[in-house]
């Protein structure tokens, strides 16, 4: 649950002169009048490429297949290359769109890519990601004027594999080094984010992580079939051939406090630590064996590849009936987990009803392509145990929709007497995460909100520590990739802008 | 990746293990642990730290052969390396002036407690320490140990010590021989940290424990390490690893330290048979 303090902003003067520029160059010009307006509404969106939902519900391989190049020079033609371009203010961090579309319909796949990572360092995770259609794509004008919008995230996504798959990743122009050193706590989107801006400005960044791989919530949390670990991987390595220096297994506020690194001589801090605390219920039966918070359960696959088990040492419990407890992205991952490592029921227990479910919709269409049962308006209460502790059964109840409560959507009010059992061997308590305490707990003079996020200035990223900036799900509770990366970029503007003040 | 300094067997099953690692050195303090992962493949796993060398910058544990990631550890020589060890983790002991301590540990828990009877005795305890092991052969580190304590015994099943009784006897015994006790510490496997505080409890003497659930990233993140203690449910890696020996819900700790039993025993039988053809 996060409260979203930004206000609706339009674009900045300089964006806005920018687009106005690129949209009166002779080659989009050219592109306008080769087919007109009326021709481009007519092309229907084009479907990506996905895996038999049979097949790919018992493996762990990436669901989609990419558009093909002719499917993305067809969809970049959807796009009207409107004079007002509303796309750009959906983006959390103010993409190019129009100039980057109009590439991939020229067929400068490698151009449009360099354009997406002027603002975006990992265009090949958020167009897997993020909710394009609460975002970019909502406000797409094709979308007012034929109902439908155009891919934007699918456009993304295969103009960064393009350049992936056909090794040209190149490195963009960075500036001199400014001997200034900057310390980034997480490795996860918001953390690799300031890392790729700020080592792009010239100053020295390293990247503490204290798990042993980097991602964040890319690793530990999204699936191998939502985000393939080798896509990670290669962006990762994308901002290491920045200058990033990424240090894992280094906990801050255990292995080091940011005062013993201020002493080592950093100057300058951002705190993207993210959202690793598990919400449980505290309802009677939840230590029980089998009972997962999404966090443990998802690490144990993606981090520590379970499914894999005995190749990899770390085990999961491959249940008979996995019941997932909530209605995000974490527990549509979770669910579509526990059916690959062959649950023959895999059920999603949601307490409010389909429209309220945060989830991508994309995400909710491939667990039901999948076979995942869905049961609204449902609450557990209680789990029971067999003589070995395990969860053998849980007890919910039934719900129906009251009054909206302060997150805008109306509110599940139990409904008396409906209490069933229901067998299950298996549940994730996918219910949502909080910032994780750690720093918070060591960081002396650090000012935290109510619900143990970092407070910060919304405009700045700033912290109440001078030189400490803090964005992502510190700040904001559970939220999304996209937004984390939002907040990086601002952060490392600020911190940028901070650096070059001090003596 | 952190490279080995030394592996050796101390006694029949109990390894220790010293690793490269200048800054958890530096901030090592007396009841942390560390997560260490033996190999690419492997499990992440605690291990509490028995010492450190801030100026070799190095962390030493003792561990148990028990399943897979065990017995990868016991199989690794100085110059091999980890791909993880982070640290120190979790909440330092309590070290205060108490008065009288009673110090015990058996198995692993025998090298856990070293640092922490270092520490308490150099804080003005009077330090009564208690090994437990199984038979005389499986005793280690008995001077250190002596080196940090006012008293020391020794109980194991094997008659060979004056004291023929499991250690929660022994701790009885003492607890009638000296005038005042005022904590008890004890670290070892889940029955001698239980036994030891049942044995505590009608005398009211306060009794920490470093529970061992089982654990995945270590800190904080996930919950697998969660336990229940005076009713409430804490994380064992950041809450813990300390936690008073009465208020434990010690069934729940049980039975959740079996949840993978099986998967376990097939792991081992898969290495053992892919290693070892």
């Amino acid at each position: 649950m996060s409260e979203e303090k930004e206000e609706k902003k339009g674009l900045s003067p300089e964006l806005k002169e920018r687009l106005k520029a690129e949209f009166e160059k002779e080659w989009r010009k050219e592109l306008r009048k080769a087919i007109p307006v009326k021709e481009r509404m007519k092309i229907p969106r084009q479907k990506m490429p996905e895996r038999e939902p049979e097949e790919r519900n018992k493996d762990f391989n990436e669901v989609n297949k990419g558009l093909t190049p002719e499917q993305a020079r067809l969809e970049a033609q959807r796009c009207l290359d409107c004079a007002n371009p509303q796309c750009v203010t959906g983006c959390p961090v103010a993409i190019d769109i129009p100039t980057f579309i109009k590439l991939v319909e020229k067929g400068d796949f490698i151009a449009s890519v360099r354009i997406i990572k002027e603002t975006n360092s990992l265009p090949a995770i958020c167009g897997r990601v993020c909710p394009q259609e609460t975002q970019c794509e909502e406000i797409c004008t094709t979308k007012k004027a034929t109902g439908v919008p155009v891919a934007i995230g699918n456009l993304e996504r295969f103009v960064s594999d393009y350049e992936r798959i056909n090794g040209e990743v190149s490195i963009p122009k960075i500036l001199p080094s400014t001997g200034r050193k900057v310390a980034i706590i997480g490795a996860g989107p918001a953390g690799l984010t300031v890392a790729g801006d700020l080592a792009k400005k010239g100053h020295q960044v390293t990247i503490f992580e204290a798990l042993h791989i980097s991602g964040g919530v890319l690793v530990y949390g999204i699936p191998e079939f939502r985000l393939p670990k080798a896509t990670l991987r290669a962006e990762v390595e994308y901002l290491k051939k920045l200058g990033v220096e990424i240090r894992t297994s280094f906990v801050v506020g255990k292995t080091a406090t940011l005062d013993d690194l201020k002493k080592d001589g950093y100057e300058a801090f951002f705190i993207g630590t993210g959202a690793g605390l598990p919400n449980f219920m505290k309802i009677p039966g939840e230590n029980l064996v089998g009972v997962y918070s999404a966090n443990e359960y998802l690490t144990r696959v993606n981090l520590m590849c379970a499914y894999d088990f005995p190749e990899y040492d770390t085990p999961v419990f491959k249940a008979k009936r996995a019941a997932v407890i909530g209605g995000g992205n974490v527990a549509m991952d979770s669910v579509r987990t526990a059916k690959r490592l062959g649950a023959e029921r895999s059920m999603i227990i949601y307490r409010r009803s389909r429209t309220e479910m945060p989830a991508r919709v994309e995400e909710v269409k491939h667990a039901e392509e999948e076979g995942i049962e869905f049961h609204f308006l449902t609450t557990p209460t209680r789990y029971f145990g067999d003589e070995r502790g395990r969860v053998k059964a849980m007890e919910c109840l039934r719900m129906e929709l009251g009054e909206p409560d302060s997150s805008g959507r109306r509110r599940p009010v139990p409904v008396k007497g409906s209490e069933f059992i229901s067998e299950v061997d298996l549940v994730v308590v996918a219910i949502g995460q909080s910032p994780n305490p750690l720093i918070p707990q060591t960081t002396p003079g650090l000012k935290i909100g109510k619900w143990g996020n970092v407070d910060v200035d919304w405009k700045t990223m700033a912290t109440s520590i001078e030189g400490v900036y803090a964005g992502g799900d510190i700040i904001r509770g559970g939220a999304t990739v996209i937004l984390a990366m939002g907040d990086g970029r601002i952060a490392a503007s600020e911190i940028d802008k901070y650096l070059n003040t001090r003596k | 990746m952190a490279k080995i300094l030394e592996r050796r067997r101390l006694v029949p099953n109990l390894h220790l293990i010293e690793v490269q690692a200048p800054e958890v050195a530096r901030k090592a303090q007396p009841g942390q642990f560390v997560i260490i992962m033996p190999d690419e493949r492997g499990e992440r796993i605690p291990l509490n730290i028995a010492d450190w060398d801030e100026r070799r910058g190095s962390v030493t544990s003792v561990f148990i052969l028990v399943g897979t990631s065990t017995h990868k550890l016991s199989l690794l020589k100085a110059g091999d390396e980890a791909p993880v060890f982070v640290g120190p983790l979790g909440k330092p002991s309590e070290i205060q002036k108490f008065g009288t301590v009673v110090v015990a540990g058996g198995c692993y828990g025998i090298g856990a407690i070293y640092p922490i009877a270092r520490a308490l005795k150099k804080a003005g305890n009077k330090i009564i320490t208690l090994l437990d092991v199984k038979a005389k052969y499986l005793l280690y580190w008995e001077d250190k140990l002596r080196s940090v304590s006012d008293k020391f015994y020794i109980s194991a099943r094997d008659h060979a010590f004056d004291s023929k009784a499991y250690i929660p006897q022994e701790v009885e015994s003492i607890i009638k021989e000296e005038k005042s006790i005022d904590r008890v510490i004890a670290i070892g496997c889940t029955y001698l940290m239980y036994a030891c505080s049942q044995a505590t409890k009608p005398h009211g003497i306060k009794t920490v424990v470093s529970l061992n659930p089982i654990m995945v990233d270590g800190t904080g993140m996930c919950g697998a390490c969660r336990v229940t203690v005076d009713g409430q449910t804490k994380f064992g890696c950041v809450d813990g690893p300390d936690f008073d020996g009465h208020k434990v819900d010690w069934d729940e700790l049980f039975l959740r330290r079996k949840a993978y039993f099986d998967d376990e025993i097939q792991s081992l039988c898969y290495w053992e048979r892919t290693n070892f053809p």
